[in-house]
C-alpha cells in the first residue's frame, strides 16, 4: 500500500495545484490525506483510491484555508467534480515537474523539491541518499517550497532544467535504501509519455544506456574502467530499449546534447568488445556536442576518443587546448601518455591524478594505476 | 552538490595579508564581547541549517594523544603533542552546499566572528572538499 500510496500521492499533489491551490499548503494537505489513508484504508480500500485522495486532500487544504472564505466557497464547489482524464492527469504531472524545477530553485533545491513532490519519497530517504541529517533536508525541502509557492510560475515551464534536474538524480546514483537512478528512471519514463521532446527520449535513452552497465561498473568495491567490463553483465534489454527509444528521437532531426550522449553511449553498448569501439564515430559524435557550444568537459572527452582513433599523439594534441584545470585533465593525459609509452611520465600523472580525484573510488583507481606502472618501470 | 569541510584552527596571524591586531586571545575579551561571539557562532549555525545546507559540526578539545600500533601484543603506543601539531584544531563543520563558491563565502561569513570591540576576528578557516565514494553514474 505504501509504494502505491507513493504515486497517488504526486498525482494528487497534481490535481490540487491545477485546481489552483497554493503549492507549499496543497503538498502539507496531501501528506495529511496520505496519513489518513494509511490509517483507514485498512479497514477498507476505497473503491476509486485516487480519487479518494484528491478528495480527502481537498477537504484538507480547504479547511486549512477557511478563513479566506469567499474565494474558497467557489472552490469547494469543486469538490464533487469528476475525475480528470488522462489528459488532464499528464499536464498535471508536467506542471507540477515545472513547479519543482523553477528557474529560481538552486539545482540541490530544485533535485530535493522534485523527489519529494513528484517522486513522493519521504524526506527522510531524500536525506540519507544525499547523506544529510533529515532536519537539513527538511529545510531545504519547506524552503523550496515557499520559494516556488511565492514565485509561481511566470509562463510556460522550462523543460531544459527538469531534465538537468533529472539527470542530477540519475548522476548521484544508489546510496542508502532509495536508488536515486532508477528513480530518475521512472520519471523520466513517467515524462516521456507527456512531453513529445525529443530531448526527453535522448535523456531516457542515455540513462537507460548506462544503466545496462551499472552492475560490471565495480568489482570487489573497485572501479572497473569502461574497456575493462566484463560485457556479459551488460543488461541487453536495457541497451535494446535505449537505443530503440534514440533511434525514434533521432528521427525526428531535433539534435540536443542529450540524443548526442545518448548516441555515444549506444555506440559503447553496441561493441561486442572494448577493441570493436567504432571510435570515429564516437569522435564526431564530440564533435556536434561542440557544436552546440564550447565545453571544456567535452574537449577533453574527445581528446581521448581521438587517442582511441587515431592514436595516443593525436589524442594529446587533441587535449593540448583543453584547460588543465578541467576535471579528470590529468588522468586523461596520463592514460595518453601510457599508451604512447611514456610509462615513468604516466606513473608520476597517475599520482597527481589520484590527489586531484574527487572520489575515493577513482582516487583509488588512479593509484592501483600508477603502482601498476611504477613496478613494470622500476623492476624489483 | 558537493560537502565541504570548515576546519577551524584559530589561527589569526600569518598568511599572505598579516592582520596581527586581530590576533588578540578571547580571555582578553569583555564578557559581553566573548557572549557576543558565542551567540554569532550560535547564529551562524542555525542559518545554514534553515537554509538547509548543515550537516554536522563539534568542538574539539585543544588536549590530545597521538596513537599507534604497539606490535604484537603489545599496548598502543602514545605519545605528542608533537611540536608541528602546534596549529591546532579548534572545532570543524561539514556543510552540503552547491558550489565551491558557496562554501567559501560560509567560511568567511564565519571568519567575520566578532572578537574584540565588536570588530570581526578575520581568523583563517580551512576549506577541505569532502571526496564522494563514487564517481557520478555518467562519467567514464
Amino acid at each position: 500500500m505504501e509504494e502505491e500510496l507513493r504515486h497517488l500521492g504526486p498525482q494528487a499533489l497534481g490535481v490540487l495545484v491545477r485546481r489552483g491551490a497554493e503549492f507549499a499548503s496543497a503538498e502539507d494537505a496531501v501528506q495529511d490525506a496520505l496519513i489518513e489513508a494509511l490509517r483507514r484504508w485498512p479497514q477498507g480500500r476505497p473503491e476509486d483510491p485516487r480519487a479518494w485522495l484528491v478528495t480527502v486532500a481537498w477537504r484538507k487544504y480547504v479547511d486549512a484555508h477557511r478563513s479566506q472564505t469567499a474565494r474558497h466557497r467557489r472552490e469547494l464547489a469543486q469538490l464533487e467534480e469528476p475525475p480528470p482524464g488522462p489528459t488532464e492527469q499528464a499536464d498535471d504531472t508536467l506542471h507540477l515537474l515545472f513547479l519543482c524545477c523553477h528557474p529560481s530553485l538552486t539545482p540541490a533545491s530544485a533535485v530535493a523539491l522534485t523527489l519529494r513532490a513528484v517522486g513522493g519519497l519521504s524526506t527522510r530517504q531524500i536525506a540519507e541518499a544525499y547523506l544529510v541529517p533529515e532536519t537539513t533536508m527538511a529545510q531545504r525541502i519547506s524552503r523550496a517550497k515557499r520559494t516556488v509557492a511565492a514565485e509561481g510560475l511566470a509562463g510556460p515551464g522550462d523543460l531544459s532544467r527538469v531534465l538537468h534536474v533529472l539527470y542530477l538524480v540519475f548522476n548521484e546514483g544508489y546510496s542508502g535504501e532509495v536508488d536515486l537512478a532508477a528513480e530518475a528512471i521512472r520519471l523520466t519514463r513517467q515524462l516521456s509519455t507527456v512531453s513529445a521532446d525529443p530531448e526527453v527520449a535522448g535523456l531516457l535513452a542515455l540513462m537507460l544506456l548506462h544503466h545496462a552497465r551499472r552492475d560490471s561498473r565495480f568489482a570487489d568495491g573497485a572501479l572497473v574502467p569502461l574497456a575493462a567490463q566484463d560485457r556479459q553483465r551488460w543488461d541487453s534489454g536495457l541497451i535494446t530499449e535505449g537505443i530503440d527509444i534514440l533511434q525514434q528521437a533521432l528521427a525526428r532531426d531535433r539534435l540536443g546534447k542529450f540524443q548526442i550522449e545518448a548516441a555515444i553511449a549506444a555506440l559503447h553498448a553496441d561493441a561486442p568488445t572494448a577493441r570493436e569501439t567504432d571510435w570515429p564515430q564516437i569522435v564526431s559524435w564530440y564533435d556536434e556536442l561542440l557544436a552546440l557550444g564550447d565545453n571544456p568537459v567535452v574537449a577533453l572527452n574527445r581528446a581521448v576518443a581521438v587517442g582511441e582513433a587515431d592514436g595516443p599523439q593525436a589524442g594529446l594534441r587533441a587535449l593540448e587546448p583543453v584547460p588543465a584545470t578541467v576535471p579528470r585533465h590529468t588522468a586523461a593525459e596520463a592514460y595518453l601518455r601510457e599508451r604512447a609509452g611514456e610509462a615513468a611520465r604516466a606513473a608520476e600523472l597517475y599520482v597527481v591524478a589520484a590527489h586531484e580525484a574527487s572520489t575515493v573510488a577513482e582516487r583509488d583507481h588512479l593509484t592501483r594505476q600508477a603502482a601498476r606502472l611504477r613496478r613494470s618501470v622500476e623492476p624489483t | 552538490m558537493a560537502k565541504y569541510l570548515l576546519l577551524k584552527h584559530y589561527r589569526r596571524t600569518g598568511g599572505p595579508t598579516n592582520l596581527p591586531e586581530a590576533d588578540i586571545p578571547m580571555d582578553r575579551w569583555t564578557e559581553q564581547e566573548i557572549a557576543d561571539h558565542v551567540q554569532f557562532m550560535q547564529d551562524f549555525a542555525d542559518q545554514l541549517r534553515e537554509r538547509g545546507e548543515y550537516v554536522d559540526g563539534q568542538a574539539l578539545s585543544p588536549e590530545g594523544t597521538f596513537v599507534r600500533y604497539g606490535g604484537e601484543g603489545a599496548p598502543p603506543v602514545t605519545d605528542g603533542p608533537f611540536a608541528e601539531t602546534k596549529d591546532l584544531i579548534a572545532g570543524w563543520m561539514i556543510i552540503d552546499v552547491d558550489s565551491q563558491e558557496r562554501a567559501h563565502e560560509a567560511a568567511a561569513e564565519l571568519s567575520a566572528a566578532p572578537g574584540q570591540g565588536g570588530r570581526p576576528i578575520h581568523e583563517w578557516l580551512e576549506v577541505r572538499p569532502l571526496l564522494a565514494d563514487v564517481p557520478s553514474t555518467t562519467a567514464e
